[in-house]
């Protein structure tokens, strides 16, 4: 762990690694839109609008998912003071909340032919939008503060602060009555989700998976990049 | 503690001395309730049906309005650094301060919410839950807003990314402090179950809030 922290070996890995990550994210999604889109059965309540499920399911698991990479790559910032980690947990946010964003805006589109409305008070609405916000703060913190280590540990217990958020989402639908569905995939008593659906959506699953790790390894490349850049011009002023 | 109860006491004198502190919170709390109704319309029964909503909402933009002179004055003059280098860790410093915010903030518009409730035709069975609800739920706010201040300590503006980043730390509170004071969901006495839940969420703050004030001032004063 501690041998591929180092920027320099992990630029080089990520090098080699990242055209493999993008041809099987590019691969993931071909089969998941044809399975999502072509292939999937309509439903026979919902008719073709199930398949926004496709795009939205997936968008809201990164979204929690993502967090829980920042709020990881935090914590092992602050405890290990490692850069690669806090530059880790500083690029997942703008991706994050792009997921985050797709999820709330599919699912106001699903909302709106379903339940007859754009947008309602519940509990996992509400909470998954507090995400959003989170997600803004975050990189508002990054944004505000000009010296890298102090914002990066700023920013990291903030981000532990607002991991408390995470739980809520994922429990919010069982311990609120909620317009929203209750957990269909991950259950004590297996999916309770037809086959023909599940194998989609967990393919789109797989795909988004993989898309975040793709545009995380980027960020940090260019981000590792910009640090250096910024260390050169600041030699120079000083030199 | 000697030090504790006088780093309380410095901040209750200095907010008293300085002319704001209570009085200037309570002003505010008492401009928005009468605009209110002007801006709504005088419906005795509208306003007694978002009485509670509105008396929460206006506590959580005092307390919002008031977090970023937590810190930033003992920043400006330099006492910050002296409490980190005194006797007492610094995560008692950031109670100390949260107990004293409360106090000139959140404390003083609970204790009057009930009687700004009048002026929202709010049902009178209401206003022991609602000042219990309330003094609760101010204590959690208090706390949650020294971990915005330990953040935006120091930096130029700072205001924005308070609200930003406190906002979403609020709604848990705002959400159980209605429903506690909200007539139909408000079980019969005062310790209905959204009570005991904000007494939860103020307990976990008094505990992880300090910490973590504590951790961003260190990381400020580095």
């Amino acid at each position: 762990m501690q041998k591929y922290a180092n920027p320099t070996r992990f630029y080089a890995l990520s090098g080699k690694v990242l055209p493999w990550l993008a041809a099987a994210t590019l691969l993931a999604f071909a089969v998941g839109l044809y399975l999502a889109l072509v292939k999937a059965p309509q439903d026979y309540q919902q008719g073709e609008t199930v398949r926004i499920m496709f795009v939205h399911v997936p968008a809201a698991w990164m979204a929690m998912f993502c967090y829980s990479t920042i709020a990881l790559a935090s914590a092992i910032g602050l405890v290990w003071r490692h850069p690669l980690a806090d530059v880790a947990a500083k690029c997942a946010a703008p991706i994050g909340a792009s997921f985050t964003f797709l999820a709330l805006v599919t699912g106001s589109l699903w909302g709106k032919p379903m339940w007859g409305t754009w947008w309602v008070w519940d509990a996992r609405l509400t909470s998954v939008f507090v995400l959003f916000l989170l997600y803004l703060g975050y990189m508002a913190i990054w944004q505000a503060i000009e010296e890298p280590l102090r914002a990066a540990r700023v920013a990291a217990i903030v981000a532990l602060v607002g991991f408390v958020n995470v739980p809520i989402i994922k429990f919010s639908v069982d311990w609120w009555n909620s317009l929203h569905q209750p957990a269909s995939v991950l259950r004590m008593d297996g999916p309770a989700i037809h086959m023909d659906l599940l194998a989609p959506l967990l393919v789109m699953g797989l795909a988004y998976t993989l898309l975040f790790f793709t545009l995380h390894l980027i960020a940090i490349r260019s981000e590792i990049t910009r640090r250096r850049i910024r260390v050169i011009e600041l030699a120079e002023v000083q030199g | 503690m000697k030090i504790f109860l006088a780093l309380i006491a410095r901040d209750l004198t200095l907010a008293i001395r300085q002319g704001g502190g209570v009085g200037m919170a309570l002003g505010f709390f008492l401009a928005v309730m009468v605009l209110l109704p002007l801006g709504i319309g005088p419906d005795l029964k509208l306003l007694q049906r978002i009485a509670p909503g509105a008396l929460w909402i206006t506590l959580l933009l005092s307390v919002l309005l008031s977090a970023d002179r937590i810190f930033q004055p003992d920043d400006d003059d330099g006492s910050l650094e002296l409490f980190s280098l005194g006797l007492m860790p610094m995560e008692l410093v950031a109670l100390a301060k949260a107990i004293a915010h409360w106090i000139t903030t959140g404390l003083p518009l609970a204790i009057a919410a009930p009687a700004l409730g009048v002026l929202l035709n709010l049902d009178s069975s209401l206003f022991l839950p609602l000042l219990a609800a309330m003094g609760l739920g101010s204590m959690a706010l208090s706390l949650l807003a020294t971990i915005g201040a330990a953040v935006t300590v120091g930096l130029k503006r700072g205001g924005l990314i308070l609200s930003l980043l406190i906002l979403p730390l609020y709604v848990p509170v705002l959400i159980f402090g209605v429903a506690a004071t909200a007539g139909q969901n408000a079980m019969p006495g005062v310790f209905g179950s959204s009570l005991l839940i904000l007494l939860a969420i103020a307990l976990a703050c008094l505990v992880l809030a300090p910490a973590a004030s504590a951790a961003l001032l260190r990381a400020h004063m580095k």
